[in-house]
């Protein structure tokens, strides 16, 4: 009997929670965005009443971020949300977006679709408008679709497969993967880096399989030939000697590693115990390998990589954006938050092409949003001259970078 | 020669395994518990060497035995908060309670050093071994970390066979109402192997991270799971046996990945692990056992 | 007359099931209609019937069957994507609702199908040797899915366990399975509706085969192997059935869990270990063998980190805690004794004023 009280006593419980605590959405906005927005009303209102201060009203912007916050692919996740609220916070000193001051918010996917739907939704329960994610490619892909259903405009900072941006709500700020492998296979065979290429990569992940299969096919183009194409699983991603004893006994000059560095990291230091060097080229992922605290730079060295961010760029757009991440967060940003850095000062380039205002319906401003991202041109961390076009993928040139003495330098 | 160094490459990534094996596969022989958080305690010990070693430049003989120590405290602590009030209860709960303390351990790690890799500095600073010409290497670590597993596996089974705690600790292995009705107390036997497992899982944490120097609050997971793989495959609660599975699983997926296929070397280091387990349902090392009406 | 008392209380306790189920249904429709649902627990409404469904048919294994398996979440990988490709072939040329149900039948099938082949061998096994077998078959699934290409043009199928180059689709192919990325661009047709149906269906399932005498022969075997075959029960045949019955369910879950989402991967996440031993949690919190329990702790643990999105950073940090503290509760023989006495006092307290 007391059982069935018991679960009788849960179900009510259930019952009403469902109905009851839903609307408690999460509650983090950004405080510092909080208090500039009271100092801004406070300023204006001394400044008279007679001019009309558009952020009298009360209205604000709000944006929301998803990432993977917890988990093995947190480092990403936490980098985009880091990168997103940093450039929120310099918009808002800088007096916001049209006037207005923007809320932002951030929720964590565990790198899981059905995780980032929740996510999606709870940011909708707080009243974002507008969202900067997902940061990783198969919850984008899920999230897309609902962000669709809500005619919500979305840019991923980061969702490289093809199909994030298939939506017509939806943009990016990183390149696609195919792009990616294309180019990297076409600057090898351009400047004759090698023939014979070795790829090592992670069969279980979208990015690191769908740029192997776009270079694998480019490479035929350029005449390279693709001597081992070894992969690992994120169940196995320790051990690498395996991998590379294949690709060093086929013969390859260069190994193109297309993944994160967190892995690439343990195949440099492998391959130098190994006594082999051969080149190594990397894609974007690949940056932040020399932010690695504690990890021997000197491995890296002669270490190529096809990247639209570089972290100790001289420009002082990313001089400004790593000092004041290094401030605020601690740790060199790596190329996710620079990506949403500039996701955040792209959205405010369309509103402000499109002169929207906070008080407009989630729908209007994605359809204001649509027309203007065909306008802009932004110049970011990530790229100069930026353009969109309608399928919602970026125009820009990825920078090919080498390291040497420790540190990037721009090849050509 | 090529084999030759994809063998070699097998046992260094199969000594690893086998190091945190022997902590599992103790600890399952004498609580008769799968210590799912075990993995996480080598993940704790490798942040402490970590911050000990490179963050505040102590030597790393402090480092290890910071971790050592500071692991077998959280062990024990752990055994005594979420465990013990569990000893009687199904060894479900028990299961589940580990993954509880599992969870909470990565996302406390994850908490306090955040998400970005560290690169671990090796605390071996023995030169690799050059055969046949530099044609094969074999890394310091992989000496060391062999050499240290045969050492752990020698005294383990000395201290075992030899002490009086030892012997208490087969005694409650093999019937733990016997062993209280004999006068051992089964609480602190238990509390004595938690400490030991956890030690070694910091000796463990020291090897892994020296071998595969990226550390996030996710290492420990991977190898935990790998390492309870080889504990069963070897015969689990036999020590002599984790070593084994421990080396038989790294050779066995390293030569997959170089012979069948890199992308199923997963699938096919468990295919073996089934096939095994059909023929000797106790593993390669298990005692039969017996059914009893 | 026992009997007829049992068979009151068999009705009464499964009468609570799935009352307790019709009326959260109706509840939830009706919060839905007056728009007093948050956009979160809207989106939860499909996985929770879906964590629902995966607790009840694990529970037919670890508590009537008495085995442990880690390998639940392969049966749903299973499951998922056979109905997730049907359903991405069948795309645009029948009726989504329709598609769904013949997707649904088609997991099922294919689930029981890898239920048996893996029953068969692993059946033998006991206790914790079992358990990992069952996760090393989770993992074979789980990687060979993340190995797999499939392609369709003009000419047919296309299949391929390396890229998708080496599918050589002609013009206007199209790739229906991409290795990692997997399945994308399901029809979204999981609806909670679907999913309250679906889950009185597994309940009914499986309360009736519990209660059924082939339901008695199972947890005979469970409860003393030996005796059970030497009263002549056929050991191998029951558990295989319970072990299948319950893969099918988790492979209609899979499917339900396939429709609700446009992509489906297969991740550590998704359907590795970690999500077989969060469907275990879910079973051993409900309470071993307890139906009822199952569908509420499922419903409970997946509301519970959604619900705690508000802490930020120490959301999981929270919800590991509560995960401990709630096993110490309801498992510990001592917390077990606390409740007891608290219980107790009550009982007498009351008892005291209806005396006076």
């Amino acid at each position: 009997m007391k059982r069935k009280v018991l679960s009788l006593t849960l179900a009510a419980a259930m019952a009403a929670s469902l109905a009851a605590c839903g609307s408690s959405g999460s509650g983090s906005t950004t405080e510092a965005a909080a208090t500039t927005a009271a100092a801004e009303a406070e300023e204006t209102e001394a400044a008279g009443a007679e001019t009309e201060a558009p952020a009298a009203d009360g209205a604000t912007w709000k944006i929301g971020a998803i990432g993977p916050l917890t988990g093995g692919t947190a480092i990403y996740g936490q980098a985009v949300v880091n990168g997103a609220e940093l450039a929120v916070n310099e918009i808002n000193a800088a007096g916001g977006i049209n006037g207005y001051q923007i809320e932002y918010n951030s929720a964590d996917d565990e790198n899981d679709a059905e995780k980032a739907v929740n996510a999606y939704n709870s940011l909708k329960d707080w009243g974002m408008q507008m969202l900067v994610g997902t940061t990783t490619s198969n919850p984008c892909i899920a999230v897309a679709d609902k962000s669709m259903a809500d005619n919500m405009f979305q840019i991923t900072p980061s969702g490289s497969a093809v199909e994030c941006a298939a939506n017509p709500n939806v943009f990016r700020v990183c390149f696609a993967d195919p792009d990616q492998g294309a180019a990297s296979a076409q600057y090898i065979g351009e400047h004759k880096l090698a023939t014979k290429v070795a790829v090592i990569y992670d069969s279980s992940d979208v990015y690191s399989s769908g740029i192997y299969t776009k270079f694998a096919q480019e490479a035929e183009n350029q005449g390279l030939e693709i001597v081992a194409a070894e992969a690992f699983t994120a169940d196995s991603n320790k051990d690498f000697t395996t991998q590379l004893q294949k690709a060093k006994d086929a013969g390859a000059e260069l190994v193109f590693l297309p993944f994160y560095y967190t892995e690439a990291s343990l195949v440099l230091t492998q391959a130098n115990t190994m006594g082999w060097e051969p080149m190594f080229f990397g894609c974007d992922g690949m940056d932040g390998i020399l932010g690695v605290e504690n990890f021997d730079t000197s491995l890296a060295e002669g270490l190529m990589l096809l990247t639209p961010f570089a972290a100790d760029a001289t420009d002082e757009l990313t001089v400004n954006f790593v000092s004041s991440y290094e401030e605020q967060y601690g740790g060199t940003p790596n190329q996710f938050a620079a990506d949403a850095y500039d996701a955040v000062y792209i959205i405010k380039a369309a509103l402000e092409d499109a002169g929207a205002t906070p008080d407009m319906s989630v729908s209007d401003i994605c359809e204001a949003l649509k027309t203007s991202m065909l306008n802009i041109t932004v110049d970011g961390l990530t790229g100069t001259g930026m353009t969109w076009n309608e399928a919602g993928e970026p125009n820009k040139a990825p920078k090919a970078v080498k390291i040497e003495n420790g540190a990037y330098t721009a090849m050509e | 020669m090529s084999f030759m160094s994809y063998l070699i490459s097998g046992i260094s990534l199969g000594s690893v395994y086998a190091i945190i094996a022997l902590g599992y596969t103790m600890v399952y022989g004498i609580a008769k518990m799968l210590n799912f958080a075990h993995g996480d305690i080598i993940m704790v010990g490798g942040y402490v060497v970590f911050i000990t070693v490179s963050t505040m430049g102590l030597p790393p003989a402090v480092g290890i035995l910071a971790a050592v120590v500071i692991c077998t405290i959280l062990g024990v602590t752990v055994e005594r908060v979420a465990y013990r009030p569990l000893r009687d209860a199904s060894p479900l709960a028990v299961l589940i309670t580990a993954i509880g303390v599992s969870y909470l351990l990565q996302n406390l790690a994850l908490l306090l050093f955040g998400a970005d890799t560290k690169s671990f500095t090796s605390v071996i600073t023995m030169e690799p071994l050059k055969l046949a010409g530099g044609q094969l290497i074999i890394s310091g670590e992989t000496i060391v970390t062999i050499l240290s597993g045969i050492v752990v596996m020698v005294c383990l089974t000395l201290f075992i066979n030899k002490t009086k705690t030892g012997q208490a600790m087969l005694a409650v292995s093999e019937d733990r109402g016997a062993a209280t009705l004999m006068g051992i107390n089964v609480n602190k036997t238990i509390s004595v192997t938690f400490a030991i497992g956890s030690a070694l899982a910091a000796v463990a944490a020291v090897l892994y991270c020296s071998a595969y120097p990226a550390l996030t609050s996710q290492t420990g997971a991977m190898p935990g799971i790998k390492a309870f793989v080889a504990a069963v495959f070897g015969g689990i609660g036999s020590i002599p046996g984790a070593m084994i599975g421990g080396i038989l699983l790294g050779v066995i997926e390293n030569l997959s990945k170089a012979y069948i296929s890199s992308q199923l070397s997963d699938a096919i280091v468990f295919s073996v692990l089934i096939i095994v387990l059909l023929v000797r349902p106790t593993g390669i090392m298990g005692r039969k056992i017996s059914e009893k009406v | 007359m026992k009997t007829t008392k049992a068979k009151k209380n068999f009705w009464l306790g499964s009468g609570l099931t799935y009352g307790m189920v019709i009326v959260a249904y109706i509840l939830v429709e009706i919060a839905l209609k007056t728009g007093h649902m948050s956009s979160l627990m809207e989106g939860l409404l499909v996985p929770l019937c879906t964590y629902s469904i995966l607790a009840v048919s694990l529970n037919l294994v670890v508590g009537i069957s008495g085995e442990l398996s880690l390998g639940h979440a392969g049966f749903m990988c299973v499951g998922a994507f056979s109905g997730a490709l049907f359903s991405k072939i069948m795309k645009g040329s029948i009726d989504p609702t329709v598609s769904l149900i013949i997707a649904i039948l088609i997991g099922a099938a294919v689930a029981a199908v890898f239920g048996i082949l893996i029953g068969i061998p692993v059946l033998r096994l006991r206790g914790d040797y079992l358990a990992i077998v069952t996760l090393a078959f989770g993992e074979i699934i789980k990687n060979i899915i993340n190995a797999i290409y499939l392609g369709r043009d003009a000419n047919g199928f296309h299949f391929s366990m390396k890229s998708e180059i080496e599918l050589g689709l002609g013009e206007g192919g199209e790739t229906l399975i991409k290795g990692a990325q997997g399945i994308t661009g399901t029809p979204q047709a999981s609806t909670f509706t679907i999913g309250v149906i679906l889950l009185l269906i597994t309940l009914f399932i499986v309360i009736n085969l519990v209660n059924s005498r082939t339901g008695r022969a199972i947890m005979a075997i469970r409860d003393n192997r030996i005796a059970a075959e030497s009263i002549g029960l056929n050991v191998t045949k029951y558990k295989l059935l319970a072990f299948s019955v319950s893969a099918a369910l988790a492979g209609v879950a899979g499917v339900l869990y396939a429709h609700n989402l446009t992509t489906l991967a297969a991740l550590p996440k998704n359907f590795g270990y970690n999500q077989s031993i969060m469907i275990l949690v879910f079973v051993v919190l409900g309470g071993i063998g307890n139906i009822r329990g199952s569908v509420i702790a499922a419903v409970v643990l997946t509301l519970l980190p959604e619900l705690l999105r508000g802490l930020n950073n120490y959301r999981m940090l929270i919800y590991a805690i509560v995960l401990i503290a709630l096993m110490l509760f309801n498992s510990s023989p001592k917390a077990i004794e606390i409740r007891e006495r608290i219980a107790e006092s009550f009982k007498q307290k009351r008892q005291a004023k209806k005396e006076a």
